[in-house]
């Protein structure tokens, strides 16, 4: 157990923008939630997976719709709890903790802000140890936890409650009230046992992003290179160090697709790599050999500060450290791949694991 | 009889005068200090130029000013209005409260009377609640004879700015005339926290911006000038007056923007990259069409994230002033330090005894300036590795700028423009033109009028022809309102963006109308 107060939200923010892999939305105006909330009602316990009774209901916190249009019509607060209230209504049980759906943007953050008002804890597990944009997309689904039942609700007090066949279902009828209420709510979904988030969850996640940010705070501080620290701190790999020559986005089916071009600098003079993305980063290859690919992670950092830029901060003339980190063994499974591997996202490329791919490319 | 335009520029470091002819050919310039309080280097400088030139006074019928009165105040925080903030959007926006990541005392000096009112708008335009009327009278008798400036922000008030004039409405029925309000719609775009932000910054300067421009207006009078008052805005055109006084925080950044324009006057070029070297610092922005491209990323002025449109600019610690220090095992480093408004008795050329960047190039015999001989003692070897590390700095910083590996257009200006080779890497052609030193004042003198708008339309519902057209019938009318002559206009910017996630094909559309002066 362990108190998280406003640094720490600071130091998590910053890690989960680089876990975020280029997406999961601007994590600025969670991170002013959740600011506000500590403020407000004081500072977040943050439990251990191994601290929470097995029978206990667990439950995370997260948006679903336009992160623009949550820039711009800031949720009150009340949506959240509103939608655990309901829950718990319906389930006839109180809610024992709640913990992030994914580590990575908006979603990593909001939880804070939701514990802080409730005086819930906050497990530090997540879903998928980065980010990812659909709603099977997460290691419960991989174990056959259901989305459902789950409640969605609004700033101006509605809720609905889906109990639905399938995810494809929910995500169906969800997306479609989502629309009518605004274009983003809060959601109560993948409610489950302590045994079940010890079991499909992927423990540490918060204690990760905290240290990464920490890293990267200090890393300025005592004047040593930031990206070196961080890939000491997730086990990562330098994939490229270059400059962006060429971003090319378009919106499709929700997605921001497209592919980031960089020219190599220093030892990397002379070589190209290509970054495939789809609201977060899923492929990295230069002419030569593919250096990684989802569900492993790329991360975009800038070279001087060693700060995550996200999809929609790439420009022509940054200079980055391109690093990949081994995803969770749960998404290196069978049905992981299935769920979130390249030839999901239209990639025909086989997964090879990032490790092996940096080996095979020698030493550098 | 002709008819002349002073233009003055007010930088950290010089305030340049100009004044042009009908033609706009430069009759005569100059440069002086900018001083602590800004306004006595304006009249300094304005009466020099006059001074100068030799040209009836009342054949000056037009004064341009760029100034960084309002700049100041807000880092400073002196002068500013006693403001309240309203915003409309309650029950939605709670989480975050207006203010929220501003600095603690920016945000103790604007955020006394903090008001969230039940109200706004959602994405499509349909009421999230309907407004509280109620509460806003309640409010209005409540701050009555406590501030005497307003800034009201509702929830995608850029789709509906319905609650917002309602508010404005309720606000002057009890606060009379005098009260001065600022809507977020009229300043900012998508994103509530950034444009509340701009919209509180803008009601916290319109005092300051009245007593510079009363100053102004006075000052030329003093000179028996009656001449027709413009002020510089960030986005490279003027706003007359009247308008400056309503929307002062579009004076911010105008600097750099008016430098800017200049170089593409001067150089006859409408796009290039242009590298401003100042003492201290050189800006390189990026002209398309002839104005500068604008920055897409939040702006912090003072501590407080923006959205309003500013120009994109990188700004790197190398300017003529900068000191370079050679370390005994032949290593160097250059900046970020500066000995900046005292180069002309601290440089070696001028007979001190700090390295500079302009001693470098003098040594080199790069420029012809001050003694050769103070430095002709230096390792030139040392020191064309300091010069090549100084081009590879700019060379850099341009890079940076582009949009594509393609060759561009550089045009060089500001006083340290001199240092820097005719050929740089990424460069089509190298150009410093005339009278580049004073490139800013003249930027502030040769500009256009100009009204912008940026706001959401359902493409399914009206059409985007329809759209687009309404958008740009607006940005016009916002233009003759801020002095443009109707003839004149043309549209010199036009952006549909469709936004992600939204159904009725949403798309924000920003247009700019620009024309001359009436």
């Amino acid at each position: 157990m362990r108190i998280i107060g406003k640094q720490e939200i600071e130091d998590i923010a910053v890690g989960a923008a680089l876990l975020g892999t280029g997406g999961g939305g601007d994590p600025y105006i969670g991170k002013l939630m959740a600011l506000q909330a500590i403020e407000e009602f004081g500072p977040v316990t943050v439990l251990d997976p191994d601290e929470v009774p097995d029978d206990a209901l667990v439950v995370p916190s997260s948006m679903m719709g336009a992160p623009t249009v949550m820039l711009e019509k800031i949720p009150s607060g009340e949506e959240a709890i509103e939608a655990f209230l309901k829950l718990e209504e319906y389930l006839g049980e109180k809610v024992y903790a709640t913990f992030p759906i994914e580590a990575g943007g908006l979603n990593s953050m909001l939880p804070f802000a939701l514990a802080a008002r409730l005086g819930l804890p906050v497990v530090d597990a997540d879903g998928m140890g980065r980010a990812f944009p659909e709603l099977q997309m997460v290691t419960f689904y991989l174990d056959g936890i259901s989305a459902t039942p789950a409640v969605i609700a609004d700033e101006k007090g509605n809720t609905a409650l889906l109990s639905t066949i399938d995810n494809v279902w929910t995500e169906r009828i969800a997306r479609a009230a989502t629309i009518q209420m605004g274009g983003s709510v809060m959601n109560a979904m993948y409610s489950m046992r302590g045994k079940n988030l010890k079991e499909s969850g992927i423990p540490h996640i918060l204690r990760l992003e905290e240290e990464i940010g920490k890293t990267i705070r200090l890393a300025k501080v005592n004047n040593v290179n930031a990206i070196h620290e961080v890939l000491k701190t997730v086990g990562g790999f330098e994939l490229f160090q270059g400059k962006v020559t060429d971003i090319n986005r378009k919106t499709e089916k929700g997605f921001a697709k497209g592919v980031a071009v960089f020219e190599g600098i220093n030892e990397y003079k002379d070589e190209t790599l290509k970054l495939r993305f789809q609201n977060e980063h899923l492929l990295a290859q230069t002419d030569k050999q593919l250096l990684c690919v989802t569900p492993d992670l790329i991360a975009v950092l800038d070279s001087e500060t060693g700060i995550p830029i996200t999809t929609e901060g790439i420009r022509y003339g940054s200079r980055c450290v391109v690093i990949g980190i081994p995803s969770h063994p749960k998404w290196r499974t069978e049905k992981g791949l299935e769920t979130v591997g390249p030839r999901y996202f239209g990639y025909d490329v086989d997964y090879i694991p990032v490790e092996e791919l940096a080996n095979k490319g020698g030493e550098k | 009889m002709g008819t002349y335009r002073i233009g003055i520029d007010v930088g950290g470091t010089h305030t340049d005068a100009v004044i042009l002819d009908e033609n706009n050919q430069v009759i005569s310039e100059t440069k002086s200090s900018t001083t602590v309080d800004v306004a006595t280097g304006i009249y300094n400088a304005m009466h020099k130029v006059i001074a100068s030139a030799d040209v009836p006074r009342e054949e000056i019928h037009y004064a341009m000013l760029g100034t960084t009165h309002c700049t100041n105040a807000i880092v400073e925080r002196k002068g500013l209005n006693e403001i309240a903030v309203i915003r409309i959007g309650a029950p939605a926006t709670l989480a975050v409260k207006p203010l929220t990541g501003v600095q603690d005392e920016l945000r103790e000096a604007l955020g006394k009377y903090v008001y969230l009112v039940r109200g706004g708008h959602e994405f499509d335009g349909r009421e999230i609640v309907s407004l509280d009327e109620e509460h806003l009278y309640q409010i209005a008798n409540e701050i009555k004879g406590k501030v005497d400036s307003i800034a009201i922000t509702s929830v995608f008030s850029p789709v509906s700015r319905e609650h917002e004039e309602r508010a404005r409405k309720i606000c002057t029925e009890i606060l009379g005339d005098e009260i001065s309000i600022s809507l977020s719609s009229e300043i900012g775009s998508v994103g509530l926290l950034e444009r509340e932000n701009a919209t509180i910054l803008n009601a916290s300067v319109i005092k300051v911006a009245k007593t510079a421009a009363d100053g102004f207006i006075q000052a030329l009078k003093n000179e028996g000038i009656h001449a027709k008052v413009f002020f510089g805005q960030n986005d490279g055109t003027l706003m007359s007056v009247e308008y400056a006084v309503k929307y002062p925080i579009f004076t911010i950044a105008c600097g750099p923007t008016n430098s800017l324009r200049g170089a593409s006057y001067l150089s006859d070029l409408t796009d290039a990259i242009v590298v401003d070297v100042g003492g201290t610092t050189s800006d390189v922005g990026i002209l398309v069409n002839s104005f500068p491209r604008e920055s897409s990323l939040a702006v912090e002025i003072g501590g407080a994230r923006t959205n309003f449109r500013m120009p994109d600019l990188v700004s790197i610690g190398l300017g003529g002033g900068t000191i370079v220090r050679i370390e005994e095992n032949g290593e160097f480093t250059i900046g970020p330090d500066s000995v900046g408004y005292r180069l002309p008795e601290e440089a070696m050329i001028f007979g001190g005894n700090t390295l500079t960047t302009t001693d470098v190039a003098v040594a080199l015999g790069k420029v012809e300036l001050g003694d050769q001989s103070n430095v002709a003692h230096l390792d030139k070897e040392l020191l064309q590795r300091v010069y090549n590390k100084m081009v590879e700095m700019v060379e850099e910083a341009i890079d940076k700028m582009k949009v594509s590996a393609n060759p561009m257009p550089v045009i060089l200006v500001g006083g340290g423009s001199v240092l820097f080779p005719k050929e740089l890497k990424g460069a089509s052609g190298v150009f410093r033109p005339e009278n580049s030193g004073v490139a800013n004042a003249i930027g502030s003198a040769i500009s256009q009028v100009s009204g912008q708008i940026e706001k959401i339309y359902l493409i399914d519902e009206i059409g985007r022809e329809n759209a687009l057209k309404a958008a740009k019938e607006e940005a016009m009318d916002v233009a003759i309102n801020a002095g443009a002559n109707k003839e004149s206009l043309i549209i010199v910017d036009i952006e549909d963006v469709p936004l992600a996630y939204l159904p009725g094909n949403a798309t924000r559309v920003r247009v700019k109308a620009a024309g001359e002066l009436v």
